[in-house]
């Protein structure tokens, strides 16, 4: 990306003109439900460039319950991370436009101060990140960053926060935790380094996870021993997890609902079973059809989806998803210069596309039939 | 074109003649200390592989990382040398021949890279990072290598007017279709293509994983394919051999492979691999190995799998298993090899 933030772009985190608390706009789920910790409605977050506003998410809006499991899926560029790092308010002020609403446990997040999301940040909410080696300090042990983070938010002695970080590397399976917390990042091999970096994340028992791609780095069965902790761990503090990949397996093993993200916009949301079993939206399709799937019989070919992701300064009119879809000529023009709204198409299944319910039935009886 | 390809079972050139032979393959990196530089050690990144390449066939080489596929890969180019073994291209031994004796062979052997981003040439435009090949080699063309470079833009589905770009205005999938196209450029008979689709999104991914197989077929290439993700390498590949920490365990055809594992650890690692359905989720049977991969600098005595194997028994720490053939095209280098007629063996819980 040439795109470089200019820094001295107007800080507008606190405009949210015309956004109603329970609008349902374009990107519309209605009111949150009452049980839901996280409702993001209508969320907006464009960044100043040089080249122009880069619009990386736009109109996004889901719940997320304690206990449960959202899984994000979107290829690069379709705003997933930022997403997150909305969330967790990390952006760099000056460089971000937000709008919308972001609502953690009745606490607005849009627009609030800095200081408040950072008090909220560790307690509340913590983070995954993809790349435990970029993520941690290089100089300070793993038991350090652990206890200064655990010293942050509660009020406790050097040696309770170290006998503390001790107790959460055993819980993550690092072996020999008492002689591993005083080891380096690099000390740690890459599934470890990521073990660590989940002990962190949750040394202060968050009620809100985002584990960004925890697991892309990662080879396959070290990646079975990170998913089946994150499993384990979210039962055992009842956190409400969100877990961002590209990859569908990933999310079929975790998440009790599905975000699928295209272009800074929800193409589609519904229950995990749902998104697998009954996929509504063109985008979907093609991501189920496009991979090659060891739990199918082996293809001679694959059907990928044509072309590239669209640039997010230059979205396409109508629906995103429009230049690449092999549905378009069912609807005709809308598809060119409607938005399509994010509606309902079956209790708690939205999505975001201009075919009707019979067309869609029909396109997607023809894919899964072209299947030998 | 879809129906009229041969499918991948009745491609795969049965006993047909070898073009790539290697044998006991070695590579130890020396681990030097002190003002002398003594070796105090060695990285054990390839011990003893061995394998055979037809004609046309598509061989893969899996592993996690640190099992050291790609430097096998890397020394069947001849870009690192071998400690140890033999590689043999086309009845001639390549193994120590010499730089200059090399240069011809270069043209018949050609790599396509992992990152699309970082193996091009930032500076450079499409037409001089593909048109390279043919300077370097001095290879005349028939209408000049500008002709020639659009022609090779055209085959792997870019637009030859793109001649005069750099590759930041590609996105990634486009930028691994030039570095294909550069692979292509002296016509090569192989091709070792290092994790090629796994920088790529998901949708791209399968764009040019198309494309490798129609070129297979269009220009009778022989590919060696190293990668991690064994849903794509069941897709592309005739055979594959499965590798963990510097030896080969396992090698088939690939339907043979994936429907009856033999090795303990190629059963772990089809069984990690996450399927996207949520039905199977509850009742999936799943091997999970405990730890990491040990350290290739002191490799466990024995069988290198042992310590993380749940059939492990005395022998297994002493003696290193052969690879045998256990059924017809089908080698394991395992004491306690899984029988596919008899019971299943999982780890205990």
């Amino acid at each position: 990306m040439t795109a470089v933030p200019r820094p001295d772009a107007t800080v507008d985190q606190a405009d949210r003109s015309g956004v109603e608390p329970d609008a349902t706009g374009i990107g519309g789920l209605g009111r949150a439900p009452e049980d839901s910790y996280l409702s993001v409605r209508d969320l907006q977050v464009h960044f100043p460039t040089d080249d122009g506003l880069v619009r990386s998410v736009d109109g996004l809006s889901f719940d997320l319950a304690r206990g449960r499991t959202l899984g994000i899926v979107g290829e690069s560029g379709s705003g997933k991370s930022v997403t997150s790092l909305s969330v967790m308010g990390l952006h760099k002020p000056g460089t971000v436009r937000m709008r919308g609403s972001i609502i953690l446990d009745g606490t607005e997040l849009v627009g609030a101060l800095p200081e408040e999301v950072r008090r909220l940040r560790g307690k509340k909410m913590a983070m995954i990140f993809q790349d435990p080696l970029s993520s941690m300090h290089p100089f300070y042990t793993v038991g350090h960053q652990i206890i200064e983070a655990y010293k942050v938010h509660n009020s406790v002695s050097t040696k309770v926060a170290r006998a503390h970080a001790i107790d959460m590397l055993g819980r993550v399976g690092i072996p020999q935790p008492d002689r591993r917390v005083d080891d380096y990042p690099h000390q740690f091999s890459g599934g470890m380094r990521q073990r660590a970096m989940i002990a962190m994340s949750l040394s202060c028992d968050p009620d809100l996870l985002i584990a960004d791609e925890p697991t892309t780095a990662l080879d396959v069965t070290v990646q079975a021993q990170i998913l089946d902790l994150i499993r384990d761990l979210q039962q055992e503090f009842n956190s409400a997890v969100i877990i961002i990949t590209h990859d569908l397996g990933v999310v079929a093993e975790l998440a009790d609902d599905i975000l699928v993200m295209y272009a800074g916009r929800s193409v589609e949301y519904a229950s995990a079973e749902e998104v697998f079993d009954h996929p509504q939206h063109p985008y979907t399709w093609g991501l189920l059809e496009s991979m090659p799937r060891l739990d199918r019989e082996p293809t001679d070919r694959l059907a990928p989806i044509a072309g590239s992701p669209p640039s997010l300064i230059q979205v396409p009119p109508g629906c995103p998803f429009h230049p690449r879809c092999t549905s378009r000529e069912l609807v005709g023009a809308p598809c060119h210069t409607e938005r399509p709204a994010f509606r309902s198409v079956a209790p708690a299944h939205h999505i975001a596309c201009h075919l009707d319910a019979p067309s869609r039935a029909r396109r997607w009886t023809e894919m899964t039939e072209s299947q030998p | 074109m879809t129906t009229d390809l041969p499918s991948r079972e009745s491609r795969a050139v049965r006993g047909g003649e070898p073009l790539l032979v290697v044998d006991g393959l070695t590579k130890h990196f020396p681990i030097r200390k002190g003002v002398l530089q003594r070796q105090v050690g060695a990285v054990q990144a390839v011990d003893g592989v061995g394998f055979e390449v037809t004609k046309g066939e598509t061989l893969a080489l899996v592993g996690e990382s640190g099992c050291g596929k790609t430097t096998t890969g890397r020394m069947i180019t001849r870009l690192i040398e071998p400690t140890a073994g033999s590689v043999v291209f086309e009845g001639r031994d390549i193994t120590h021949i010499g730089a200059r004796a090399m240069r011809p062979l270069r043209r018949d052997v050609q790599m396509i890279f992992q990152d699309p981003y970082s193996s091009l040439n930032p500076r450079h435009t499409v037409g001089a990072i593909v048109g390279a090949p043919f300077h370097l080699q001095r290879t005349k063309t028939e209408q000049g290598t500008k002709r020639a470079v659009q022609e090779l833009l055209e085959l792997v589905g870019l637009n030859p007017e793109h001649y005069n770009r750099y590759p930041h205005e590609f996105s990634g999938g486009q930028r691994q279709r030039i570095g294909i196209a550069r692979s292509l450029a002296l016509k090569p008979k192989l091709i070792v293509a290092d994790e090629p689709v796994s920088a790529l999104d998901v949708s791209i991914q399968a764009q040019v994983i198309n494309l490798l197989e129609d070129l297979q077929t269009e220009l009778g290439l022989t590919y060696v394919v190293i990668a991690h993700d064994l849903s794509v390498v069941r897709h592309m590949s005739d055979r594959v051999a499965v590798m963990y920490l510097g030896t080969m365990v396992e090698m088939a055809d690939r339907l043979d492979l994936y429907a009856s594992p033999r090795h303990p650890y190629t059963k772990a690692l089809l069984s990690a691999v996450p399927i996207p359905d949520t039905k199977r989720r509850q009742h999936r049977e799943r091997i999970r190995l405990q730890g990491d991969v040990p350290s290739p600098i002191d490799p466990p005595s024995g069988c290198r799998f042992h310590t993380r194997c749940w059939k492990a028994t005395e022998v297994c720490s002493t003696t290193v298993p052969p690879l045998v053939e256990l059924a017809p095209r089908h080698r394991v280098a395992c004491h306690h090899p899984e029988d596919p007629a008899g019971p299943e063996t999982t780890p205990a819980p």
